[in-house]
């Protein structure tokens, strides 16, 4: 983790609370009575695969759809009744951009920004002109939006969230359709949001990115939250490992055993093989496996200690079927 | 993207100022519609139609009997002036009710479709604030397309025929500045006839994330509406029905001014306006937004 956003991290309170939420379509249930709870000032990581409930969430958080049963609370006032004070102070991305192709991008945010009572006229065109700066689109402010790209609609979907300064920002997969500058830009863009205090709640599937830029996660499965956390107590549960690159296999078996660890070997290849061993409880500090593989005359091609990774636990929690779950 | 300029979120839970925002909302919808080419077009169709009655008028050799075709034109190449009611009442029957019906089914719906509406919703725009602004900018078209016809009527008939005092139903003779003057009140009276239609309109728009189905289910109730009224076994429904009163302008060229059917008129498009406003606020506040 790197820690982003830690600086800013204030624990006053939740900036979004969810009390038993639940949503059905007819007979399905999309979201399943979930207990979010993001603090205020964190970057938190929504998880999920596809068709989990992320988006239909997104949707009861910022009032656009009815929940089923459950109650929310953002910003410290319950949702949808006081909706008109809390999405003031809310930016958002919700499923995708969404804009008029026969306006140009700059225009297409003054609409917008009309609909928000507590945008001041007088700084429109400034405010606007800032959001296009932000997101790298100046040069296409007055382009139809009709003959922008997806990542250019994207950024300007962010853009539109960034209108003015927010408590809180909800994005519905930011970084769908960007190029890799792009979504740098996106992940550096979140990291500044949230040293300026900013609660960033960040709907994903790409497990890297959130490692990236989250100090929290939740993870939805089938409409329900599986987990939820800080990043670093999400990972706890995986293991740290032992990656050995080497072409005595047999010797470096014998060693690892000797050392207390359980090692395997993750290929069959003699000349070159990559043996793997969890660290468990043991308290072995990565320079002494070394020097004991040394010393048992073991030679090292690669070394590496591997954090768990965010997409093991992903997956244990989620499983490993490609299908969609319904 | 520099991660700079933005100042820190306002004080926290502190009272907002607002910048009377509804009327910038209006404004913006209004540049919106009036920025579209499909607007226009359809502007510039209204536009035609007396255009294109009264050069038909004007370059056929034969002329008519009193009381052939729709009404007044017999009287066209007497009078100029009348080529805007004729042609009035040429567009009301359908062509009217199709701009209102593309413009009136497309203003929740349309939103919708583009996904726009969820954009709108969030800012957030207030679904009630946001149902009167759309309404307004549907019935500032209905005035702005009667009052296209009644214009492009005037110029194309000055244009094409002699221009003189007026001679009305009544019998009487107007002047010509008060003739101008009761187009004028004829543009009114139709716009007020369409207001019932846009509400209608507005309500099915939010019954539907697709805009043509909206477009589409306005513009048939409006024929149904018509084929109703014809049919004399349903007589007892016809007063009730919004299109009932939609020809009936001839009141306002009678000498002296007979205002009693725009009275009606008023009353009646009032009462659906009360009915299809409180069917579109009761469905539309409650709707999942889903687009
Ligand atoms: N309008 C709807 N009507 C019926 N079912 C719906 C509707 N919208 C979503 N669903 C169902 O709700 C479930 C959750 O959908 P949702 O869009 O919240 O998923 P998601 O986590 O955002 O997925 P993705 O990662 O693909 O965006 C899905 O099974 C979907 O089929
Ligand atoms: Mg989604």
């Amino acid at each position: 983790m790197t820690g982003a956003g830690t600086g800013a991290h204030q624990a006053q309170g939740l900036a979004i609370e969810t009390r038993a939420l639940t949503k059905k379509f007819g007979s399905q249930t999309a979201v399943n009575g979930i207990h979010l709870r993001v603090p205020r000032g964190a970057v938190f990581g929504f998880l999920g695969p596809n068709g989990s409930g992320k988006t239909t969430s997104i949707r009861m958080l910022l009032g656009l759809t009815q929940a089923s049963s459950g109650s929310i609370s953002v910003l410290g006032q319950s949702m949808p009744t006081r909706l008109s004070e809390v999405l003031p102070r809310v930016g958002a991305l919700v499923e995708g951009p969404a804009f008029y192709p026969f306006l140009s991008g700059a225009a297409n945010l003054r609409r917008l920004d009309t609909a928000d009572p507590f945008a001041p006229r007088r700084t429109r065109r400034a405010r606007v002109q800032g959001a296009l700066e932000r997101v790298g689109l100046s040069h296409a402010a007055e382009k139809k939006v009709h003959a922008y790209s997806l990542g250019m609609k994207q950024r300007l979907g962010i853009a539109n969230a960034l209108l003015l300064p927010r408590e809180l920002l909800v994005l519905d997969e930011p970084t769908n359709g960007l190029d890799p500058q792009g979504t740098r830009e996106v992940r550096s863009l979140v990291r500044s949001l949230a040293a300026e205090g900013t609660t960033v709640f960040v709907s994903s599937h790409l497990l890297a990115e959130v490692e990236q830029m989250c100090t929290h996660a939740a993870v939805m499965s089938v409409g329900s939250l599986v987990a939820q956390g800080t990043l670093a107590a999400l990972r706890q549960v995986g293991e740290t490992r032992v990656h050995l690159r080497t072409p005595d296999a047999a010797g470096a078996l014998r060693v690892l055993t000797r050392l207390g660890l359980e090692p395997a070997r993750a290929t069959n290849d003699a000349a070159d093989a990559v043996v793997v061993a969890p660290l468990g409880d043991t308290n072995w500090q990565p320079e002494a496996i070394v020097t004991a593989l040394v010393a048992g005359g073991v030679r090292i091609r690669g070394f590496a200690i591997e954090e768990p990774s965010l997409e093991e636990r992903f997956v244990a929690l989620t499983g490993e079927g490609f299908d969609v779950a319904q | 993207m520099s991660p700079s300029e933005t100042r820190p979120p306002e004080t926290e839970g502190g009272p907002h100022v607002r910048h009377g925002g509804s009327w910038d909302l209006l404004g913006s919808e209004i540049s919106v519609l009036f920025r579209r080419r499909r607007t226009w077009a359809m502007l510039v169709a209204v536009a035609l139609i007396p255009i294109l009655l009264a050069v038909a008028v004007r370059l056929s050799s034969s002329t008519l009997d009193p009381g052939e075709g729709p009404p007044f034109l017999d009287r066209v190449t007497q009078n100029g002036l009348f080529v805007g009611f004729t042609a009035m009442v040429v567009a009301i029957p359908l062509f009217l009710p199709l701009t209102i019906g593309v413009v009136a089914g497309d203003t929740i719906a349309g939103e919708a479709g583009l996904g726009t509406l969820r954009y709108l919703l969030v800012a957030p725009a207030g679904r009630v604030r946001l149902l009167l602004v759309k309404y307004a900018g549907a019935a500032l078209f209905c005035l702005v397309a009667t009052l296209t016809l009644t214009v492009s009527g005037a110029l194309v008939g000055a244009a094409l025929f002699p221009v003189g005092p007026v001679t009305l139903l009544s019998g009487d003779t107007i002047s010509v500045t008060e003739s101008l003057l009761r187009s004028l009140l004829v543009a009114a009276y139709v716009t007020v006839s369409l207001l019932g239609l846009a509400m209608i309109g507005l309500f099915i728009s939010t019954l539907t994330d697709v805009p043509v189905g909206a477009m589409a289910a306005t513009i048939v109730v409006s024929v149904i509406a018509q084929i109703l009224d014809v049919i004399p076994q349903l007589d007892w429904l016809h007063p009730w029905l919004f299109s009932h009163y939609w020809l009936g302008f001839a009141d306002l060229l009678r000498q002296p001014l007979d205002l009693g059917s725009f009275a009606h008129n008023a009353i009646l498009q009032a009462g659906y306006l009360a009915v299809f406003g409180a069917l579109a606020y009761s469905r539309f506040v409650t709707k999942d937004i889903l687009s």
